[in-house]
């Protein structure tokens, strides 16, 4: 007797839905054998990470926070995926967006220059952004280069790139050389929601991002395309598809989407350009864009989701001197069973029998 | 099932409270640490800081730290959770932090806070370092004497004044040896990254140095001077253990006394803003023993660390010249004044490479 994984005739909607569940149950399950083997009391540690945070309007607002730049680079993400076209080098166009920005805070600071000068920061970014990711893209269409080697190492270039101006031109004349540029000006600042917290109009802007792909992807010809461009190229292409165009138009989106994200970061929550303002968001935002399963209001709880596990892991180490790495060793399980879960989509488990004749050929 | 569930839940969250109103009676003191604790180096020196004044003042107080906490947007809300926490007083300790812990100082007045390497202040922020340059100079020393090609290899981390003062110094020292010393100079961009360093160790051994020296904060380039059989120093804390046949000495930082000092006058009520900046007459930093070395050497460095000590002897003497054959302007009268150190932005005459960002 055997125990094997037999494909399904079709998908299964049930355990699509289901498998998610399963997936964060396995985990936790997982982590009280962990928690307790640290000799931690599980039920206080789940707590600490899962509870805690959603308590307060504080931390509420942290994930909020931590969430925005996730949620904003996964959904455009997910159109490129969505479309076969694959992106990996949101990091770069993030940086790129941050960039383009900042350039408008800098040449204006000190002087008195108006309201105008935040609106222009976040258009030039996100043009920037969609420029930036247009060159894998048409590397792609005209010369066949693998856009997920171009786009990943473009990442490189924007990252020394940044770094160069923060180090040359644009550091900040009184900050002892420090490679950083000068406080931004109150007019180059996303505005917070809240007086005294960190929650700010970035976070509106995700949600309105979230909402417009939706309508995109459910309501629109265009988000008919680009879902059938993905799924079934052929089929694409009798219908009168251009797989080439839509390649362009989602690393473009995808592009400015990130190149906004990255400026609403910098002109946000940091305050300054800076080397090292983004921990990696354009690359977790992959990860968010599959465990949202491409599907924006998915992406969004992903987002909220993954930034809990932050929120949740730091006090877990304040509360409970649990260290740092477990937090990882718990995205890690999450991942893991997320995407173990989802082979039972396709597949399903069956039991075998040993059956004589079947391998009687053998000999 | 659920009735004695909810109770278990209670008790729980009940026990939690109590042990909360308990350690209210106690200071919390909250550290930020750059690297995880186990890095051999910079954070690892700060948590032994911190296991020390655990030991002089653990009735009294209770400590948390969170560690690999990058310099960047996060900063800020891992800060703040500290203060959320009940923590009274806050060492931050890395440069990076120095915006974020102004902005949390700020809307937090009561909460007291030390940012390490820093220069900006709040009266309720203070700022501590260490005058590492003067164990630059000794190692300066050290490394002319020690080496046979005339090549020096240097790791950087950051082009920041700091470690540029600790480039020139070395230089300065090296330069009084052998007036030809080379030095071949790696900005890794980063402050730990165990790769990097020894890629780094590995392409400065391919030029030609046989002395190498760094400002990360791994122990990778010791191990990989160990391995070719070349020589080194360690940065931060003790790596003899790393490169027993390698190690010349190693600049130690030695944080505890610094940070007792400061938690009894947080106990006292008298914790003032201040900014120290404390060199080889004070704890804040020290030398490991002068290994693998002839004892003529050794007597040059230890000479050389008792004359600093002492104030005989500043690292940055004048005159000095620039990389660009000027002299420098000497703001100290004698020797470079502490704003021209801790904003230093220029390499001295001698060093054959190109500042970034220059």
């Amino acid at each position: 007797m055997q125990l094997v994984l037999e494909k399904r005739a079709e998908r299964s909607g049930t355990i699509a839905l289901v498998s998610p569940l399963i997936a964060i149950g396995l985990t936790i399950a997982t982590m009280v054998i962990l928690f307790a083997i640290l000799g931690k009391n599980p039920l206080l540690a789940l707590h600490a990470y899962f509870i805690a945070p959603l308590t307060d309007g504080y931390s509420l607002q942290e994930i909020a926070v931590k969430a925005t730049p996730l949620v904003m680079i996964a959904i455009g993400l997910s159109l490129c995926y969505l479309a076969n076209a694959w992106n990996i080098g949101a990091e770069g166009q993030f940086l790129i967006g941050a960039v383009a920005g900042s350039w408008i805070a800098v040449r204006t600071q000190g002087t008195d220059a108006g309201a105008w000068v935040l609106p222009v920061m976040l258009v030039l970014a996100a043009a920037a952004g969609a420029l930036y990711a247009l060159i894998p893209a048409i590397c792609k269409v005209k010369f066949g280069a693998s856009e997920i080697l171009t786009s990943l190492m473009l990442v490189y270039v924007a990252d020394l790139f940044l770094d160069y101006l923060v180090r040359g031109p644009w550091r900040d004349p009184h900050g002892f050389n420090f490679p950083t540029t000068a406080e931004f000006d109150p007019v180059a600042t996303v505005p917070l929601l809240i007086e005294g917290g960190r929650l700010h109009f970035g976070s509106i802007l995700a949600l309105l991002v979230v909402a417009a792909a939706a309508i995109l992807l459910g309501r629109t010809i265009k988000g008919f395309e680009i879902r059938v461009v993905g799924a079934a190229p052929r089929a694409a292409r009798f219908g009168g598809f251009k797989a080439d165009r839509l390649i362009i138009l989602t690393f473009a989106v995808s592009g400015a989407l990130a190149g906004l994200a990255g400026i609403i970061e910098v002109a946000g929550p940091v305050g300054h350009l800076q080397p090292g303002i983004s921990p990696g968001y354009g690359f977790t935002a992959i990860i968010v864009a599959f465990l949202g399963r491409l599907n924006p209001l998915g992406i969004l709880i992903a987002g909220l989701f993954l930034a809990l596990t932050f929120i949740g892991g730091e006090q877990a180490q304040i509360t409970m001197k649990i260290p740092l790495d477990v937090t990882k060793v718990f995205q890690g399980i999450l991942l893991f069973y997320v995407l173990a879960c989802d082979s039972l989509i396709l597949y399903r488990f069956k039991l075998v029998f040993p059956n004589r004749q079947v391998t009687s050929g053998a000999g | 099932m659920r009735k004695s569930l909810l109770a278990l839940a209670a008790t729980l969250l009940l026990a939690g409270s109590i042990g909360a109103a308990s350690a209210a009676d106690k200071l919390k003191v909250g550290f930020i640490y750059l690297g995880p604790i186990g890095d051999l180096g910079w954070t690892y020196q700060h948590d032994l800081a911190r296991q020390a004044l655990v030991k002089e003042l653990g009735d009294k107080i209770e400590t948390t730290y969170l560690e690999n906490v990058p310099e960047g947007p996060d900063a800020e809300r891992s800060i703040e959770q500290l203060v959320r926490a009940g923590n009274k007083l806050i060492f931050t300790t890395s440069f990076g932090y120095m915006d974020p812990t102004l902005k949390v100082a700020k809307k937090y007045p009561n909460v007291h806070f030390e940012h390490a390497t820093g220069y900006k202040r709040n009266p309720n922020m203070s700022t501590y370092s260490a005058r590492w340059y003067q164990g630059r100079y000794i190692q300066g020393l050290i490394a002319a004497k020690m080496s046979k090609s005339g090549v020096l290899g240097y790791i950087g981390s950051f082009p920041i004044p700091e470690v540029v003062s600790g480039i020139n110094a070395t230089m300065l020292a090296a330069q009084t040896i052998n007036p030809n010393i080379k030095v071949k100079i790696i900005w890794a961009n980063t402050w730990f990254d165990p790769g990097k360093e020894a890629d780094a160790a590995k392409a400065l051994i391919d030029q030609g140095a046989d002395v190498i020296m760094q400002h990360t904060d791994s122990p990778a380039a010791m191990q990989i001077a160990s391995e070719r059989g070349k020589l080194a120093f360690g940065q931060d804390s003790e790596m003899i253990k790393f490169g027993p046949k390698t190690q010349l000495t190693s600049i130690l930082d030695t944080w505890g006394s610094y940070y007792i000092e400061r938690v009894k006058a947080e106990l006292a009520g008298t914790w003032k803003s201040e900014d120290s900046w404390g060199g080889l007459d004070s704890h804040m930093f020290a030398m490991a023993p002068y290994t693998n070395m002839p004892d003529e050497v050794k007597k040059l460095a230890e000479d050389a660390q008792a004359a600093i000590t002492a104030g005989k002897l500043h690292p940055f003497k004048c005159p000095i010249v620039g990389q660009d054959g000027k002299p420098v302007e000497c703001k100290g009268g004698e020797h470079l004044d502490d704003g021209q150190i801790l904003g230093m932005n220029f390499y001295v005459k001698g060093i054959d490479d190109k500042l970034p960002g220059k």
